[in-house]
């Protein structure tokens, strides 16, 4: 902790940027997971997606009768949202352990710390691949207006594991040194989902629609959402999910190269 | 040029479950154990490493002794970068095989060969690298068509022949091992012995730690004796 400032950022962005070039590492290491759960299954990683089908074809009618909405309007809505809430959902809680995880390489060689984050965000890329085709299924049964907006979706996806990279690098910091705080991101999390509009719409709420508008996880939902339902997402998602990665990046410079050379302490 | 160079290296681990021990005074001294104290801001914290300074040049096979907890495994893994010093500097350059844990990497589910390439990826190598030493390993590993069965089906024995053979089968410029590594039945091991013993030969640095001091004598030609993370005698040998 004494070594001076200057070269703790640059040992963080040198940490990061090995971390990125690690590439073959962490995409072995994070295709070997999934590979490696469902091996003795005759479905494989596709369990994940016959799940999440089976909840949003049992979801999707019952909750559409609940809100009052079309099956054509709310079935794609529904299963759009949940898919994306679980990518989103799965990343903060898996990069709140990533370190934690990761505890037998760390104390034993050195890989750059971003590696092992980089890893959970491509596992749950990949577990987002497999559910993508309930998305691609739910579809062609209701097609969406196409246009290129549509290729918004991938870009919006893209952007929320971008994030996932900064957020697990300060998540997994953070749960690395106070343990309590995974526990509290679970909660969080589980909250989160109730509170964000997954199964509801933001129109719903009419006054209270700032209620929305402040959630961030809401302008990440709407990057992939609204394009595969028809339109372009809204200026001021984009907006918000572009600030939201600038902050969530400067901070997370801050935090880690101060910290970083004591994760390997903490785990 | 591989060398390692260690400038005023100090390790020290905060114990934060340990805030609420007593002290009687701020110091205790244990017979086994890295020096507990607090630091500047008051926490526990064990100090591993005790500003140590050496360096290691090319050819040196150096044996770093010293009784439980004295510091020497935290010494092998600060050299292996995974413990950044709190201060003071580590300079390493070179190739490393870290022997301090042969598995790391390996999965129960995966194939033996399968496990080859996941140990060898995690050691920093790259596909195009492992290929071409891969039949080797098999080979050595005498494990035949085991290899293409999960890890998980192996006897402890087999499971050990595969690690060996893998962490063995590439070259580096610097060896860390904890301990000297032995494995197999009596025809195996001595094949262990002789593809480690030429590993080691072609390395340019060993650094072997060890409680056994004829091991380290008849292998090593300085002799780095630690003691509550303190070197209290270094021994230049000459083989």
């Amino acid at each position: 902790m004494q070594s001076s400032a200057p070269s703790n950022l640059s040992l963080a962005i040198k940490d990061f940027k090995d971390g990125v070039v690690g590439v073959h590492i962490w995409s072995t290491l994070g295709w070997q997971e999934i590979r490696l759960r469902y091996r003795r299954s005759l479905l494989g990683p596709f369990w994940l997606t016959l799940s999440t089908g089976a909840l949003i074809a049992g979801m999707g009618p019952l909750y559409g009768k609940l809100f009052g909405q079309s099956l054509a309007t709310y079935f794609p809505y529904l299963a759009i949202s949940f898919i994306t809430w679980t990518l989103i959902a799965s990343l903060i809680n898996e990069c709140s352990n990533a370190f934690i995880a990761a505890e037998g390489y760390i104390k034993q060689i050195k890989l750059p710390l971003t590696l092992h984050i980089l890893r959970v965000v491509w596992k749950n890329v990949l577990v987002f691949a497999h559910n993508a085709v309930i998305i691609a299924v739910v579809l062609i049964f209701y097609p969406p207006e196409v246009g290129w907006h549509l290729f918004q979706a991938p870009l919006g996806v893209l952007m929320i594991a971008v994030n996932g990279v900064w957020l697990g690098l300060l998540l997994g910091l953070l749960c690395a040194r106070f343990r309590d705080i995974p526990l509290i991101i679970a909660s969080v999390v589980q909250v989160g989902f109730f509170l964000t509009p997954v199964m509801w719409k933001a129109g719903t709420l009419g006054s209270l629609g700032w209620a929305a508008q402040i959630n961030p996880l809401f302008h990440f939902l709407e990057i992939v959402r609204t394009p595969l339902l028809g339109s372009s997402a809204s200026l001021r998602s984009w907006i918000a999910v572009l600030l939201v990665t600038v902050v969530g990046y400067a901070v997370t410079l801050l935090v880690f190269s101060r910290y970083r050379a004591r994760i390997a302490y903490w785990v | 040029m591989s060398h390692v160079i260690a400038k005023n290296v100090v390790v020290e681990f905060p114990v934060y479950a340990g805030k609420s021990l007593s002290f009687k005074s701020t110091l205790i001294r244990a017979a086994t154990g890295g020096r507990m104290a607090r630091d500047a801001s008051d926490r526990v914290v064990i100090r591993a490493v005790d500003n140590l300074s050496f360096e290691l040049r090319e050819g040196d096979r150096v044996g770093i002794v010293g009784h439980n907890g004295s510091g020497k495994s935290t010494l092998l893994r600060t050299i292996a970068g995974a413990y950044e010093p709190v201060s003071g500097s580590m300079e390493v350059s070179g190739r490393f095989a870290t022997m301090l844990s042969i598995w790391l990497g390996m999965d129960l589910e995966a194939t033996g060969y399968e496990n080859i390439f996941l140990r060898a990826t995690v050691m920093g190598l790259r596909r195009a690298e492992i290929e071409p030493l891969a039949d080797e390993i098999c080979a050595f590993s005498e494990l035949g068509d085991y290899l293409h069965m999960p890890l998980r089906t192996y006897s402890s024995g087999m499971a050990m022949r595969l690690a060996f053979a893998t962490s063995t089968g590439f070259p580096a410029d610097i060896i860390l091992m904890d301990e000297w590594m032995s494995v197999g039945d009596t025809d195996f091991s001595q094949k262990a012995q002789d593809r480690l013993r030429k590993m080691i030969d072609q390395a340019k640095i060993l650094v072997l730690a060890s409680h056994d001091d004829a091991l380290v004598k008849k292998n090593c030609n300085r002799i780095m004796r630690l003691d509550h993370g303190k070197m209290v005698e270094l021994t230049e040998r000459c083989n």
